[in-house]
């Protein structure tokens, strides 16, 4: 079966998250690899999105939608990595 | 940076952080109603489409947008299309490519005309853009330290058939500012019949913006065409691509087994895999 | 916001009696996968009933030596599509669990590549599941769980584990991998169990 990347998670996580959450960096739980979740695995079926990691193939994340609701799993993942901007107050 | 480090634990809240340049570099997403406004064949397989997106807030070259369609009983489907024009305005170009098994890519090929109502979500992705900016959006490529800024890095688009949509993206945005950064679009098409962009491309190569054009033919070449058609190889990567020595950043975009076989080759040829970005499209 | 979008269809979805509620007929057979199709070769495979009280196990060859049925059945998949009639030929879980000694009362059900699936064990027994491995008078392809899968037809087609390795006994009903994230612990398509 194909997959695509995860650039293609970008609508389906705008659910979830309300920053673009493909260019946050995502720690595998099985393997320990670090990367952004746009270059992850993505394979989707009518059941479901499940994506995996690029190195070790370990499911990171599970989206399911239906018409009203949406479901996210994120039980490969143990820690997820924002980019931040300098704070506006001086430390 | 340092300042973020700097910070004290008590201004951790949210509110006193503002939203990194790469979370604000792209607009953000919502669905929007779009009205078609016109509808032309592309290619003998594709049609282009131009959108006015009521309450688009533009977007970066290279991003995407999902369409969504109702049927009379409820049934929907939704579908991710990459974005051809890139900027400011509420104007928004696809060129859709109809997959012979599709669902959605037949609608938006054969159906739909001027005055139609589409809901689209978007704009999607800040990871597979470009932007003339040096800090461009989701540029944490994590290996610029002693190197040229990302602003001067060149840059190697590398499209496999309806994949040059989002490339085109990137190199119209890199034309339509003048922008000094060096460019270069290797597209693989069947025929020539299936380029698309054909003479928005054709000109981008001449004007002042540097871009060169490699086309490689898979199918059919045009009578007198140097070479015989044939796929592209890691040899033809080796001539046609801008060197790793030159540390380039490379997009590619393509069908899955394209973008693979690329990728691969390009890790080969001493490329950073980390300043390879990819995009594959799925089926239907 | 959502609207009708003019002239749009969708793929051609045929109603019949004989189809749960909000189900369709297709000629095909979809491929649903959660990822990669796992390459399982049968001198390799082996199948597993883990108890309480240790581990009854087949190989290719001693699975093959068991009484083996055809079945004819319709499936029914939670992404609404449906198969009416469908063959196979596979080994009963009544067989399977003929000299199985258990107390426990839930199976999760586990497969070559990593998925799972929950069934109360007593939707197993009484002539409801089969481990099978042909399907329309062919080995199973392995893009359709080949070479075996679980066949429990009463319930939405996810539970018919793919490329399944074995099954564990458990003292409570767990969630396999699409239960823990949306999908409905138990599955019936005619009360349309597809969500929690």
């Amino acid at each position: 079966m194909e997959h695509v990347d995860g650039n293609a998670l970008a609508g389906p996580l705008a659910e979830f998250f309300s920053f673009d959450a493909t260019t946050a960096t995502a720690r595998c739980n099985g393997c320990g690899a670090i990367g952004e979740l746009a270059r992850a695995m993505v394979y989707r079926s009518g059941a479901g999105t499940v994506v995996r990691c690029s190195s070790c193939d370990h499911v990171l994340a599970t989206l399911v939608e239906t018409a009203g609701r949406a479901w996210i799993g994120l039980s490969g993942i143990s820690a997820i990595e924002v980019p931040r901007g300098p704070a506006t107050s001086s430390g | 940076m340092s300042e973020a480090v700097a910070q004290r634990p008590e201004s951790n809240a949210p509110s006193a952080v503002p939203p990194s340049a790469a979370l604000r570099a792209v607009p953000r997403s919502g669905w929007h109603v779009a009205t078609v406004a016109s509808t032309r064949r592309e290619t003998p397989n594709a049609s282009r489409l131009e959108l006015d997106v009521d309450g688009w807030p533009g977007n970066a070259a290279g991003q995407h947008l999902d369409v969504r369609l109702t049927a009379p009983d409820g049934y929907t489907a939704t579908r991710s299309y990459s974005i051809a024009s890139s900027g400011t305005g509420t104007r928004v170009t696809l060129a859709v490519d109809k997959l012979p098994d599709g669902e959605v890519s037949p609608y938006l090929v054969d159906e739909v005309r001027g005055g139609d109502m589409l809901e689209v979500h978007g704009p999607l992705g800040a990871f597979f853009v470009w932007a003339p900016d040096a800090a461009a959006a989701g540029d944490s490529d994590g290996d610029d330290t002693g190197g040229p800024t990302a602003g001067t890095r060149p840059v190697q688009l590398i499209a496999g058939g309806s994949g040059v949509v989002p490339l085109f993206a990137m190199a119209a945005a890199h034309g339509a500012v003048a922008d000094s950064t060096p460019f270069r679009l290797l597209y693989s098409v069947r025929s020539p019949d299936d380029v698309y962009f054909a003479d928005e491309l054709q000109r981008l190569a001449e004007a002042s913006a540097p871009l060169r054009l490699d086309l490689v033919y898979t199918r059919r070449a045009p009578d007198g065409w140097p070479s015989s058609p044939a796929r592209i190889t890691r040899e033809v990567l080796e001539t046609a691509v801008i060197p790793a020595a030159e540390r380039p950043r490379v997009f590619v975009c393509g069908s899955t087994g394209f973008v693979e076989r690329v990728a691969d080759w390009l890790v080969e040829l001493g490329h950073d895999a980390r300043s390879i970005r990819t995009e594959r499209y799925g089926g239907t | 916001m959502s609207f009708i979008t003019r002239g749009f269809s969708g793929r051609s979805r045929d109603r019949d009696d004989r189809l749960p509620p909000g189900q369709t007929l297709v000629p095909d057979f979809p491929v649903l996968s959660a990822g990669p199709t796992p390459e399982v070769d049968t001198a390799e495979w082996e199948f597993t009933i883990r108890t309480e009280s240790g581990v009854h196990r087949w190989n290719w060859d001693e699975f093959m030596a068991l009484a083996i049925e055809d079945v004819d059945t319709d499936i029914h998949c939670v992404t609404h599509w449906s198969k009416l009639g469908t063959n196979w030929r596979g080994v009963s879980l009544d067989t399977l669990f003929e000299h199985v000694e258990t107390e426990r009362e839930f199976v999760m059900a586990h497969s070559y590549g990593g998925y799972t699936t929950n069934v109360p064990l007593d939707e197993l027994l009484g002539g409801k599941a089969w481990v099978a491995f042909e399907f329309d008078g062919e080995p199973l392809e392995p893009e359709h769980g080949g070479p075996a899968r679980l066949l429990v037809p009463h319930l939405y087609f996810w539970k018919s584990a793919k490329w399944v390795r074995g099954l564990l006994m458990m003292d409570e009903d767990e969630p396999g991998f699409w239960e823990q994230n949306g999908y409905h612990l138990h599955g019936d398509p005619w009360t349309e169990e597809r969500y929690w």
